[in-house]
């Protein structure tokens, strides 16, 4: 059987079908079998109890974590999910023996001034790559996008060196400064940029907006759900960073939430009713997070991963 | 008139295009560079003394027993993932396609675990993994076990890699449903009129036109797995038992950021053999996308 080659994928529709949270367009075979008879509903029913075994299954280690974090040091063994004596103690210690409260404001701010940083600073090198035609444009586009093809993981030696020799270690810039601009983000937006049409910016030279203001008046709000999905990546990227936060910080205070909770919990031994308690610190805020706005997040996530 | 316009143009690009320029120069080239010079060095961060040494951090490579150990236990991660995660998340999108209700409430359920923290989940795993754990717990209690899990050379890498094929299958189901999506309906229901069964609907329809979804997964996949390091520095800090778990990247940050004196050039040396592995692949990549291109 031969399949017309010619086929378009449009990204954004499918992203969005996806996103809106139905089974996508009504796929006409579907409400066919519907028809049939109890057959096929016995198949659907069991398809279903194997997806939601399946995804409480996936959730499960959560529900423990809460569990154990709530049980009293003598019962962290008992099989329950609901503890025997319901306990906010191992809260309230880890809160007391940590510096919770400055290592989640670190990570919250590295966090946001990051996405902040790359949000703009993508933007704008992508919309430059996109819609100008300069000499050496195509140099600079392998070279950026030949960096993606060095992993993180290996310039931790490297920018270690730096950050000893600039005084950057333990310090706020010395966490951020690898992160502050990406290259997959001015990648994403070159190709989202791409799609703005060129008669939209000439018109607004024509009515004698500056370059910077077309870039940011007319540009930006034709690709905002782009921009959104590198700030969702961006932002989760840098909250739960671990390896250079671990490099590169030394003292308490300057450690984020991932680098503090791995500390605390080594530190603790078996103390695993009061690990569960940082872990579950640790996890609840970009829980809440995900839970308020999983609807966009997945569907920026789908829409970088279909570019 | 119209020159003086281009160039005003070529001004305003450069203008956009300068300060992230400079940051990939000095933040992300040059450190390359200057990684592959300390690789030819005995380079210790607090000595005074760091004598070029050539190539001899890449000969000392091919006889460390401890890096072949990386080196193999890296491959199996990705060789043990990548399939495995694949296969898993194509059949739950699969099944969570043919769902009629509560799509949106499955979706988040398969997709908590990957915008959490892995330090945090680690832990999570670590607990249930103890000799008295969740699951020797529950083994126990149907005549089972104990397991040692995390501390057995034979079961810990196992152990760590059903946490990390867990952790990443949510954005996988995530793609995997996208892709799936943009597959247009007409094809099968054409195939279904002409009496094809589901099975032959999905391999020579469904399979085929999601090439591109599949592709970009294993490229990820494939990328992601070979850098495992912090749910490894998690569930087994010192990549043991016996080197049983090691990874690449954990014994690089061993040999570079724990160890006294710090091997910072063998560390370096070591990361280029990973570099290269990343670079073989991409290339692989770009050969595989443009062939696919070419047939169409």
């Amino acid at each position: 059987m031969s399949i017309d080659p010619g086929v378009s994928i449009d990204p954004q529709s499918a992203a969005l079908s996806i996103a809106e949270g139905g089974a996508g367009n009504p796929r006409p075979h579907m409400v066919a079998e519907q028809r049939r008879g109890w057959k096929h509903r016995l198949a659907r029913w069991a398809l279903e109890a194997i997806l939601l075994i399946g995804g409480l299954g996936m959730i499960f280690p959560f529900v423990w974590m809460l569990s154990s974090s709530l049980k009293l040091p003598g019962d962290i063994y008992s099989l329950n999910i609901i503890p025997p004596t319901f306990t906010l103690g191992n809260y309230r210690e880890v809160l007391e023996q940590t510096e919770y409260i400055r290592w989640f404001l670190n990570s919250l701010g590295i966090a946001l001034v990051t996405t902040a940083s790359v949000a703009f600073f993508d933007s704008v090198a992508g919309y430059a790559l996109a819609k100008y035609r300069f000499p050496g444009q195509n140099v600079v586009f392998i070279l950026i996008l030949s960096t993606l093809m060095v992993p993180t993981e290996m310039l931790v030696i490297p920018w270690y060196m730096m950050s000893i020799q600039f005084h950057w270690t333990d310090s706020y810039w010395g966490i951020m400064f690898p992160g502050v601009i990406s290259a997959f983000g001015v990648f994403l937006m070159r190709q989202f940029f791409g799609g703005v049409p060129n008669d939209l910016i000439d018109a607004a030279r024509l009515d004698g907006f500056s370059e910077f203001r077309i870039f940011w008046k007319i540009a930006i709000p034709q690709v905002k759900p782009a921009v959104a999905a590198l700030c969702i990546f961006t932002f989760l990227g840098n909250w739960n960073a671990y390896i250079w936060p671990l490099i590169v910080t030394r003292s308490e205070e300057m450690r984020t939430l991932p680098v503090g909770i791995a500390f605390f919990s080594t530190e603790s031994g078996s103390a695993f009713h009061l690990i569960m308690a940082a872990s579950a610190l640790a996890t609840i805020p970009v829980l809440i997070v995900f839970l308020i706005f999983q609807r966009q997040i997945i569907k920026g996530i789908v829409l970088t991963g279909l570019k | 008139m119209r020159l003086t316009l281009e160039r005003r143009r070529w001004l305003w690009a450069y203008a956009f295009i300068a300060i992230p320029l400079l940051f990939f120069l000095a933040i992300r080239i040059a450190p390359v560079i200057y990684a592959f010079w300390v690789s030819l060095h005995k380079w210790d961060p607090i000595a005074l003394n760091r004598p070029f040494i050539g190539t001899e951090n890449y000969q000392k490579i091919w006889s460390d027993e401890v890096f072949w150990h990386a080196f193999r236990n890296t491959w199996t991660y990705v060789l043990l993932g990548v399939p495995i995660s694949l296969v898993l998340s194509l059949l739950i999108a699969l099944g969570l396609q043919k769902l009629i209700r509560y799509v949106g409430f499955y979706r988040v359920l398969y997709f908590i675990p990957y915008v959490t923290s892995l330090v945090a989940v680690g832990w999570v795993w670590r607990w249930m993994y103890m000799p008295n754990g969740f699951f020797n717990e529950i083994l126990s209690r149907i005549g089972v076990g104990p397991f040692k899990f995390l501390g057995s050379p034979d079961t810990a890498l196992y152990a760590i890699l059903a946490m990390t094929i867990w952790q990443g299958l949510g954005f996988q189901i995530i793609i995997f449903l996208a892709g799936l999506e943009s597959v247009p309906t007409i094809y099968q229901e054409a195939a279904a009129v002409d009496g094809a069964g589901s099975w032959q609907r999905f391999r020579d329809i469904t399979f085929p036109l999601l090439n591109p979804t599949i592709v970009f997964l294993l490229v990820t996949g494939v990328i992601g797995y070979l850098q495992v390091f912090t749910q490894i520095r998690t569930m087994a800090p010192t990549g043991g038992p016996l080197n049983s778990t090691m990874s690449l990247v954990l014994y690089v940050y061993q040999q570079a950021f724990q160890q006294l004196p710090s091997k910072m050039g063998y560390a370096s040396a070591i990361t280029f053999v990973l570099f290269a592995i990343i670079l073989l692949i991409t290339l692989a990549q770009l050969k595989l996308f443009s062939r696919e291109n070419n047939e169409y």
